[in-house]
Formats: structure tokens, sequence, C-alpha cells
């Protein structure tokens, strides 16, 4: 295959990427955009089969080891994709991210010690980059992963002078990126890989757990850099394309995303450094807390004229998605005006409340956003938290420098009454204690999200 | 390749990039990243490259390893968007219980 032929099927993969990344972002043409990508990236990975780089033969050296290698990748990544729980998504496209960076950094450490001092000074950089960027892609996934798997804290790990150790990590990071511009060695390199990686843990670490959604997202920026700079190293137009293009939307959909939540991307990063230590609010269980039986909820949804249902990741959790409808349908049949109020950032991710919603058959129409729903809470009767928390504190509006401050909320105050379905008085994933809980209008259903609402519903049936 | 050609074609994308998801809802931000996570998967293409032209086990077993992880990026991650996307397709005769 000539090499004109070869850059035009990289540019038609090329152009695919750009129409799924279209299609994306319209909910009409959004699986369509995903199904062009993934022919994009196959039309790519086929036609290097058929085209011998500079200096190589075909078929490909290493051929066995290359198709086995990506049989391997197949039946890793394809069971991983399909089994996971909707719940857990978040945390496996960090993992995806975070793997694909490592991949990136792998491939860049690969063609160094292959050019060897062959190697121009542009191309050091290149590699250089998307060491350092990648390394630091795979090792700041992982920490989100096993934040938002819980498998170690969600709240801000912040340790006395950790500025100091992360400003020095960055220093030695970058003084070790110019001795490899400088030296040309294989042990510098190797250097500057581990202090990426370090690196690319103690970034992550001082996110508060609410924050991790917009970090995976500027991760994944960044890889898409890394692969554009590899893209320049190995002389393929495609990966520059299709780098640049998920370098750039995903800074874009990081400041969407971080707007969403009312938090600047600096406040993200760096807030646990900036914000004041919280105080310990020990006395705050003792306070007294009004609680209330099923019956007591179904009788106050029974005479509720409008109902605002406020779903988050405990409701998930509990996979009480179906139940939740059910009572849902069950007020529409009594003639309560019923409406979901999603956060834009319910669940963990962005829209992902949305995806759950749907995959419990909700019709589309209930889901109110979170401005359409916001002035309507005052001609609320009732609303039913169920599973959220932090996207109801009003600490978000009236303390400043608490983590959330400043996030939009979903203003269930203005609601005649709010009742709280909550498994124990425990704060949000951000961590903070919700004075709502203490209101006087609130009533508190303690509980498995899923237990509670089928109680409920059979209470409500009964009346 | 001649670096103007690989700076024009480097800006011109980053425009094109902000300007397909410049707008949109906070329903598909989740699959939009998940998708454009995706796409970053054919660094498995440089990873066969470098693999082509190993020319030591240690070159070879990195390239091994690179091909592997980039492999489940991709295809993973488009499986993965699939399976999110398929919960926004209009419903049939919405069944009720």
């Amino acid at each position: 295959m000539s090499h004109f032929l070869y850059s035009l099927i990289g540019l038609a993969a090329g152009v695919c990427f750009i129409l799924a990344l279209k299609g994306l972002s319209t909910p009409k043409t959004a699986r369509r955009g995903n199904i062009i990508g993934a022919i994009g990236a196959t039309i790519a990975t086929l036609v290097v089969f058929f085209y011998a780089q500079e200096g190589e033969s075909l078929p490909l050296n290493n051929f066995g080891w290359i198709i086995g290698a990506i049989a391997v990748g197949v039946v890793i990544g394809v069971p991983a994709a399909r089994k996971v729980q909707m719940t857990q998504m978040p945390q496996l496209v960090a993992l995806f991210n975070g793997v694909g960076g490592g991949a990136a950094a792998l491939v860049a450490i690969v063609e160094y010690l292959h050019l060897g001092d062959t190697a121009n000074t542009a191309e050091v950089i290149a590699t250089v980059f998307t060491v350092i960027v990648g390394c630091v892609s795979f090792s700041g996934s992982i920490i989100t992963f096993l934040k938002l798997q819980e498998l170690m804290t969600t709240r801000p790990v912040v340790f006395p002078g950790g500025r100091f150790v992360i400003a020095g990590t960055l220093a030695a990071t970058l003084a070790a990126a110019v001795w490899v511009v400088i030296e040309l060695g294989t042990n510098p390199l190797m250097i500057l890989a581990a202090l990426s990686l370090l690196f690319g843990i103690l970034f992550v670490l001082p996110v508060g757990g609410a924050d991790v959604p917009i970090v995976i997202s500027l991760l994944n920026a960044f890889t898409g850099l890394t692969v554009a700079a590899s893209g320049y190293v190995l002389d393929s137009t495609l990966l520059i394309i299709a780098g640049t293009l998920v370098g750039a939307s995903g800074t874009i959909l990081t400041r969407l995303m971080a707007e969403a939540m009312g938090r600047s991307l600096f406040g993200t990063l760096f807030g646990a450094f900036t914000a004041k230590p919280q105080e310990a609010s020990g006395a705050a269980e003792e306070r007294p807390v009004r609680s209330g039986s099923p019956d007591d909820v179904a009788i106050l949804l029974n005479y509720a004229r409008r109902v605002v249902i406020v779903p988050g990741f405990g409701l998930a959790v509990a996979q009480a998605q179906h139940t939740v409808r059910e009572l849902a349908d069950l007020m529409l049949a009594k003639g309560i005006d019923v409406a979901y109020g999603i956060h834009p950032v319910a669940g963990r991710m962005p829209g992902h409340m949305n995806v759950l919603l749907a995959e419990a058959n909700v019709p589309y129409d209930q889901l109110a956003e979170m401005d359409e729903v916001n002035p309507t809470f005052g001609q609320t009767d009732v609303a039913i938290v169920i599973g959220a928390n932090d996207v109801v504190n009003p600490a978000a509006q009236t303390t400043p420098g608490c983590p959330i401050y400043g996030m939009p909320i979903l203003e269930v105050s203005n609601a005649a009454n709010i009742i709280f379905l909550k498994r124990s008085m425990r704060p949000g994933f951000a961590g903070i204690e919700n004075e709502l809980l203490y209101d006087p209008k609130t009533m508190l259903l303690f509980g498995d999200a899923k237990a509670s609402l089928t109680k409920v519903v059979s209470a409500l049936k009964n009346l | 390749m001649e670096p103007i050609a690989i700076i024009s074609i480097f800006v011109l994308a980053v425009f094109v990039g902000f300007e397909v998801v410049s707008k949109v809802s906070s329903t598909l931000h989740t699959p939009l990243m998940s998708g454009a996570n995706a796409i970053h998967g054919v660094i498995l293409v440089g990873a066969i490259i470098v693999a082509d032209h190993s020319s030591t086990n240690l070159e070879l077993g990195l390239a091994v390893a690179a091909i592997i992880l980039a492999t489940i990026n991709m295809v993973g991650g488009f499986v993965v968007t699939d399976r999110m996307l398929e919960m926004f397709k209009p419903k049939k005769g919405g069944e009720k219980k």
C-alpha cells in the first residue's frame, strides 16, 4: 500500500472521530456517533497491517505477538464493559482512561529505546511529554478508581506539608525531563517515568470525592494530548488528529462539568489546600431528628398535590430505580403531580442519574433538570430525597469554605415537607454534615432505599 | 512530515475539537467523556507500529503490554459507551407493570 493511500485511509478514520464526537453531543444521534467512532478505530487498526513502515516489510514483524496481545485486550476489555453494573460505570471509565495513558507512555518508551541516539531533539521532547503525561494519567486514574470504588477514603487526602511535597515532586519531574533531553539515556527515562507516576498519585489524592469526575475528564484530555505527541514521534497523522480532538474536546468538557457543579477547575484541584480545615462537629450526631415510619410517609404523600422526587446515588446503590418508578406511577394514578428533580451531577458523574433512571424505564418527560425544578419547590408539598445528600445540602449556599460551597443545589428546603430516605446519619460522598436533616419540616425514613420504598408503596396502596 | 504541516493539523484539530462539543446538555457529559476516552484508544495503532519495529525482547515486551492496554481502552471504551447510550433509545410502547 502506498504511503498516500495509507494516509488517506487514516484521514477517513480521523473524520469518523470528528463525526463521532459531533454525534455524541446530541441525544438522538449519540448512539450512532459512538458506532461511527468504533468504525473509525477499526479502520485505523486494520490498515496498519497492510502498510510497510519505513525500513520494514510486510507482514509485520512479531505478527503473532501483536494479534495475541490484541486478543488478550479484547478478552479483558469486552467482558469488563459488558458486565459492569451501571452504578460502577464511572470507575470503569476512569480505569479505561488510565490504561490508555499507560499505553501511550509505553509506546513512547519503546520508541525512545528504538531510536536511541538517532532521535532528534523535537522527538525527544515529544517523548518526554508523552512519558510524563501518560504516567500521570495512568497513576492518577488508578487513584480516582480507588476513590470511586470506595477502596480508599473519598475525602481529600492532605498531609502536613503536602503542597511542598507535590511542588517538590513536580520540580524533580521537570528536572528529570531536562536531564533526559540532554543526556539521552535509558536510566534517566526510567527515573522520569517513576517520578511522573508518583506525581500522578500526589496530584489526585487531595481531590475530594465529589470532584473526582472532573479529574477523570481532565486526565482523559491529558491522555488525548499524549496520543497526539506519540503521533508526532511515530509520524502518524491519524494519531495527531485523534489525540488532539480528544485533548481539545476533553478540555471543553472538563470546563462544562466544572461549571455544572459550580466549581472552578483550580478550586477542584487545589481546593483542599486553600480550604479552611473542617470543624469536627462531634455534637451534631447528638441533635434530635424526626424519623417516621413508611405509613407516615404514605399519608403525607396521599394528601399531597405535588411531589418532587430527588434521586441520588444511594437510590442506584440500593437498585431501587424500579421501585421508585412504581411509587411515582401509583401517585400519578391518584392524581398527584410527580416530577423527578435531577441534579446535573446526581450519581457519580454528570448525566449518570439520567442513565440509571432510563434503565428503569422512567419516562423522559418526568425528568426535570435543576433549573426547571428549582422555582417549583415553593408550590411543592413533599420533596422526597432518596439516597442523595450533597446535592440538596444548603451548606453549598450558606457555608463559605466548605468543600461544596458554590455548587448549585436543588432547593428542596422551599418545599412544604421534606422526606429523606437514608441508610444512616452518615454524611454524603463529600463528607459534609447536612443541616437540612435537622430541619423541623424534615422527616427521616431510615433503612435500605428499596425496602423502605416497597413498604411506602404498599402502605400507599392501602390508603 | 514538515513541521508546519504538523502544527497546522494540530491547531485545526484543536478548533474542531472545541467546536464539536461546545453545546452539550449535562445528560450527555458522561457518555461523551466515555466516547472520547474510547477514541484515544487508537494509540493501539502506535503500539502496533512500535511492536513491528521492536528489535530487543525488552522493546517487544513493553510493546505487547502497550497493545493489551490500548486494546482494553479502545474496545472496552466503545462497548461501555454503547451500553450507556442504549438506555436513551426511544421506548417501544411504554411497557408498564
